[in-house]
């Protein structure tokens, strides 16, 4: 049995009548330190599957597991870093992760609870900052805060969801490459997802495409093979490295993208037609009337989901 | 870009106000001279006021005292009934922002109490206490929790869905989550709350120290008012607005430290 099995997951929103999938029969298996980035058009459903996992949402249909326990609701078991930091402004840097520390290693002594977060804090290169607000500092290191206090609270799996997204180019790789060795160094079991193929490549040691919503689901799953650690620079000319983003490409815009669907909807358009202004007005007398057309219009459309 | 220019000379901020200060005054001495006689213009009102305003704190007699000392017992008895409505409100507006069922059960009682005016439970405090004082207190109390209970209510009800992730996630028990999450999410609304509260308790002791004729700035307005000097009552009206400006001031200085 995998560390982190996924079965026949679906998920959708909405009541019947309105009601829509946003994933349908995810598969997934994760083994125990593994590294396993998911990547997917925006809206696709990654944040709904991340959230499945971390149990901040329940699933309709099937199971998910995490050493053999299904998952009922979120615990610090599995760190999660959101993509808008989810970081309390009334806490400074410190005090946002020892609340994470002090909640989970809730016997140990205060002063090593203390000597703990310091030791995230300076993992994450952020010792000078850590006495600020986040209100005080960039993406970037709030990002890098985020990460901290999932990592302190020393959880069997660490889901990512797109934590990178909402930085600049530059900010970005170098957050990258900070996570790669953060990862190197523990080896922890990570879900990553993401919508920058590149990035689920070089950080990852598989990586799978989630197809377009509604209604995603997961495509093959592609093994990188690449040694690590992994050379930024160097990966760009590795032809591996462009096959397997060639692939994933491919399915994205193709087998994956290419979900169409037929909806019939009902046009109330407005009941009235639009009057000739080059037909002069003949008197102030006679008062224009509006044109009126009883009818509903029906309109069968195609399209890009 | 003219008008921008002319109110930007050195020293707007005080000789713009005094400006209108004067036209008020000017248009005061016209009232009084030309259309009501009875109203004392503001020259009589200064001369009138000013043992009251020089020792401010001189107790020559019971019903004759410095205005602020006037003050002085309606701020007390302020700070009596605010401090029950804070103790009182925050903890029905936290319930009602998060409880749902508590919401549905008590709202409309809460919407249909706080259109009450301060005339209309005095009466009843009398009733309730017997005494005059503590008629006061209950009546300010009543009057002043509305704005806390809902603004209380409105900012649990906008924490944003991360912060009550973050509480999840890390199993925060129900006390830690309150400490730790709720109510540091809550304090700039809860803040808002507490100044429009101080606001209406200003207001509403003048009125129960009217009825109850307890001595304050509002009883001695009334009593003046009875003895036929017509300047004090100007002079009660400035002091009121005045100190009631003052306590706006404090509180958003106050509040704005919660916001940023």
């Amino acid at each position: 049995m995998a560390f982190l099995e996924l079965k026949a997951v679906s998920k959708g929103f909405g009541s019947n009548g309105s009601r829509s999938e946003v994933i349908e029969d995810i598969n997934l298996e994760i083994e125990r330190g593994e590294f396993v980035a998911i990547v997917g058009y925006s809206g696709a459903g990654k944040t709904t599957l991340i959230s499945l996992i971390a149990g901040l949402i329940k699933p309709d249909a099937g199971t998910i597991t995490l050493n053999g326990l299904e998952i009922t609701d979120p615990g610090p078991d599995r760190g999660i870093v959101f993509q808008n930091y989810s970081l309390l402004p009334w806490l400074s840097v410190f005090e946002n992760i020892y609340l994470a520390v002090d909640q989970v290693f809730c016997n140990w002594a205060p002063a090593r609870k203390q000597q703990h977060t310091e030791k995230y804090i300076a993992m994450v290169n952020l010792t000078p900052a850590r006495d600020k607000r986040p209100g005080e500092l960039s993406g970037g290191m709030r990002q890098r805060v985020s990460v901290a206090r999932a990592l302190a609270m020393d959880p069997q799996i660490l889901l990512l969801d797109e934590p990178l997204s909402a930085l600049d180019a530059i900010t970005r790789s170098t957050l990258q490459d900070e996570i790669g060795r953060i990862w190197e160094q523990d080896r922890k079991t990570v879900v990553l997802i993401t919508n920058d193929v590149d990035e689920g490549i070089y950080l990852s040691d598989r990586i799978i495409p989630l197809s377009a919503g509604p209604g995603a689901t997961l495509g093959p799953s592609i093994a990188i093979d690449m040694a690590r650690p992994r050379d930024r620079r160097a990966v760009n000319h590795n032809p591996r490295f462009r096959q397997i983003r060639r692939e994933i490409i491919d399915y994205l815009l193709g087998v994956g993208g290419k979900k169409r669907a037929t909806v019939t909807r009902k046009l109330f358009l407005p009941d009235i037609e639009p009057e000739d202004l080059s037909v002069p007005r003949n008197t102030s007398s006679s008062r224009r009337r509006p044109i009126r057309r009883r009818e509903i219009k029906k309109e069968t459309v195609e399209i890009n989901s | 870009m003219i008008t921008n220019r002319r109110s930007e000379f050195k020293l707007d901020w005080l000789i713009l106000p005094l400006l209108g200060a004067v036209f008020v005054l000017l248009l005061w001495q016209i009232a009084s001279t030309m259309w009501s006689k009875d109203l004392p213009g503001p020259l009589r009102t200064w001369n009138a006021s000013k043992p009251y305003l020089v020792k401010p704190f001189e107790k020559r007699g019971e019903l004759d005292q410095g205005i602020l000392r006037f003050a002085w017992y309606s701020l007390l008895l302020v700070a009596k009934g605010y401090a029950i409505a804070l103790l009182i409100g925050t903890p029905i507006g936290f319930m009602l922002g998060l409880s749902k069922f508590f919401a549905k059960s008590f709202d409309p009682i809460v919407q249909i109490l706080r259109p009450v005016s301060p005339l209309a439970w005095l009466p009843l405090g009398l009733v309730l206490f017997q005494k005059s004082q503590p008629a006061a207190v209950f009546t300010i109390a009543i009057c002043a929790m509305w704005p806390t209970v809902l603004n209380t209510a409105v900012g649990v009800r906008s924490i944003p869905q991360d912060y009550l992730n973050v509480a999840r996630v890390l199993k925060l028990s129900r006390s830690k989550t309150l400490f730790k999450v709720l109510i540091p999410a809550t304090l700039p609304y809860m803040f808002t709350g507490f100044r429009l509260s101080l606001g209406i308790a200003w207001l509403v002791i003048v009125a129960a120290e009217m009825l109850t004729g307890s001595p304050g700035v509002g009883g001695f307005l009334w009593q003046e008012y009875n003895a036929l000097i017509y300047e004090h009552i100007i002079l009660c009206i400035l002091t009121i607005g005045v100190i009631g400006f003052i306590l706006d001031r404090l509180m958003s200085l106050v509040e704005r430290r919660f916001k940023s």
